[in-house]
């Protein structure tokens, strides 16, 4: 199989990692640093593959990676929750143990799922598109398992970084399409965090079940 | 046949000298870190002296297990150490040196103290025993899948077996030998009773766990159960050096000087851990009881995780 292997297979592997990080965290900022983590792997990664495949384009995603993601969104998303005041509040989260159990579970589905499924690929991106799955699985478990808006944004977040090292896995992956992506992420993060500050003016909390009782649901 | 005698004999002296040692360059590099001067690295050893030169106190209730305890238990950390190969390989009990056996052999050694512990009667045993038990139960766990993870890898649970097989080019880079490393790190500090988990260095009722189970023991018993725990401690790095580091270990026959380069590489692994236990003991906080339950679960998951992946780098 060889070292190109190894070193994809570490990357992809060290990203799951992370994601299953996140769900174990329950203060803000260590979960910031745990997403700038999992980007900044995600670069790594990217430019592993832009080696492996010989494909000069791929370290622009690879730059766009670590500019974007690793470096600007946990920076910006770090100030709002300084501004937002809740830099010190400790997210009550249900069941850190039954949450990685879950979040487990997701990354031995994602593998079954998709290792038959890939049969005839070749094996680097055979074993970044089965991890990239339970990454952006562990992404949405993330966001299902939390009450913190911020929170939900960051497995937003991991989510995204699920598909980008998917779709950098699969050859001929254009420019246009890679660029396109970042900048909706980057459309998105701004129209989230615009949300994140009108929920807050209007509740004075950025904790979801404040809009459940606004919605008057019953619990 | 007398070579790998002399080996195993050089073994099982060589860890029982250097485990006080460990223990006391561990507390002397926390001093360091904290800017105190500390006492000299081989205080352990005249603690030890000093120990067994004092008379005995025993409570009156103390039973016959109270007593044979601390003989029992040293001598089966004992037996698990001189079972790892620290330098060499070619042990003369190398075909009983499996890991599921040496962890049996130190959950042997944990049921007595546990045991000894309670014998007295008194709270606070009863307090550390229940602790430790329910550190145990879920530090047993992680440490079997992590077993488990590596058997897959290697082939074998075989400590001399999996050293020779991370010493060939076939071992390779593997992500599952990171996560590896990782859970390990966190139940070796989980069953040694260090800081996230326990304070050695503590006697404050709310926290201690090892201590707790000790109390009673004065003596030659506590100076048997203080080099029962150094022992531990240096039985956990070794263990840690054989699997994932296996550098500078003696395979098969060689001369005299390779051996002594052996120990010499072995020792210098002891003081980088030793060096870096410190350090990272005085960088973070002791965890409540409470919260250890989390840590464990997370080092089960890394273990789960590691075999996970392995279905990856295996199967494809």
């Amino acid at each position: 199989m060889g070292l190109a292997f190894d070193i994809a297979h570490m990357l992809a592997g060290l990203m799951v990692l992370a994601g299953l990080m996140m769900l174990y965290q329950d203060r803000l900022y260590p979960l910031l640093h745990v997403l700038a983590l999992q980007a900044f792997l995600l670069a790594l990664s990217v430019a592993w593959q832009a080696h492996l495949q010989d494909a000069p384009h791929l370290y622009i995603t690879a730059v766009i990676a670590l500019g974007f993601k690793a470096i600007f969104i946990p920076w910006a998303l770090r100030k709002m929750v300084f501004r937002l005041g809740i830099h010190r509040e400790i997210e009550p989260v249900v069941g850190t143990g039954l949450t990685m159990l879950a979040g487990m579970g997701l990354v031995a589905l994602s593998l079954e799922v998709m290792l038959p499924v890939t049969a005839h690929a070749d094996p680097v991106s055979r074993q970044d598109i089965a991890l990239a799955l339970s990454i952006v699985l562990i992404g949405l478990l993330l966001m299902v398992t939390r009450r913190n808006a911020v929170s939900q944004v960051v497995g937003f977040l991991a989510i995204d970084n699920g598909i980008s090292l998917a779709a950098t896995g699969a050859q001929g992956m254009p420019l246009v399409v890679e660029i396109s992506v970042a900048f909706s992420i980057l459309v998105a993060f701004i129209v989230i965090g615009i949300f994140l500050f009108r929920i807050r003016e209007r509740f004075d909390t950025v904790d979801v079940e404040a809009l459940d009782r606004f919605r008057g649901e019953r619990r | 046949m007398i070579g790998p005698f002399l080996v195993q004999a050089g073994q099982m002296a060589l860890v029982l000298l250097a485990a006080p040692l460990l223990t006391g360059l561990v507390r002397k590099v926390k001093a360091r870190v904290q800017r105190r001067r500390g006492a000299s690295v081989l205080q352990p050893y005249r603690d030890l002296r000093r120990l067994l030169s004092k008379e005995i106190v025993l409570a009156h209730n103390a039973s016959w297990l109270f007593r044979t305890a601390p003989y029992l238990i040293f001598a089966l950390t004992w037996v698990a150490a001189a079972l790892i190969p620290t330098f060499a390989t070619g042990l003369i009990f190398s075909w009983t040196g499996d890991l599921i056996a040496i962890i049996a052999l130190l959950g042997a050694a944990r049921f007595l103290l546990a045991l000894a512990g309670m014998d007295i009667g008194t709270s606070f045993g009863g307090i550390g025993a229940s602790r430790e038990v329910m550190i145990a139960s879920l530090a047993e766990p992680a440490m079997l899948m992590i077993i488990l993870s590596l058997a897959l890898i290697a082939g074998s649970t075989q400590l001399s077996t999996i050293a020779a097989f991370m010493l060939s080019p076939e071992a390779g880079l593997r992500v599952s030998l990171a996560l590896s490393l990782l859970a390990f790190v966190v139940v070796a500090l989980a069953e040694n009773a260090r800081i996230p988990v326990d304070n050695p260095a503590t006697h404050l009722e709310l926290t201690m766990v090892h201590e707790a189970m000790v109390l009673e023991y004065s003596g030659r018993h506590l100076a048997m159960i203080e080099l029962a725990a150094s022992l531990k401690l240096l039985v956990m790095i070794s263990t840690m050096a054989c699997i994932f580091f296996p550098f500078g270990l003696v395979t098969g026959d060689a001369g005299a000087g390779r051996y002594l380069i052996g120990i010499g590489v072995y020792l210098l692994k002891l003081a980088i851990a030793g060096t870096v236990l410190g350090c990272f003991e005085m960088s973070i906080a002791k965890m409540r009881v409470f919260r250890v339950p989390n840590l464990l679960g997370g080092a089960l998951m890394l273990g789960l995780l590691a075999t996970l992946l392995l279905f990856v780098s295996v199967g494809l």
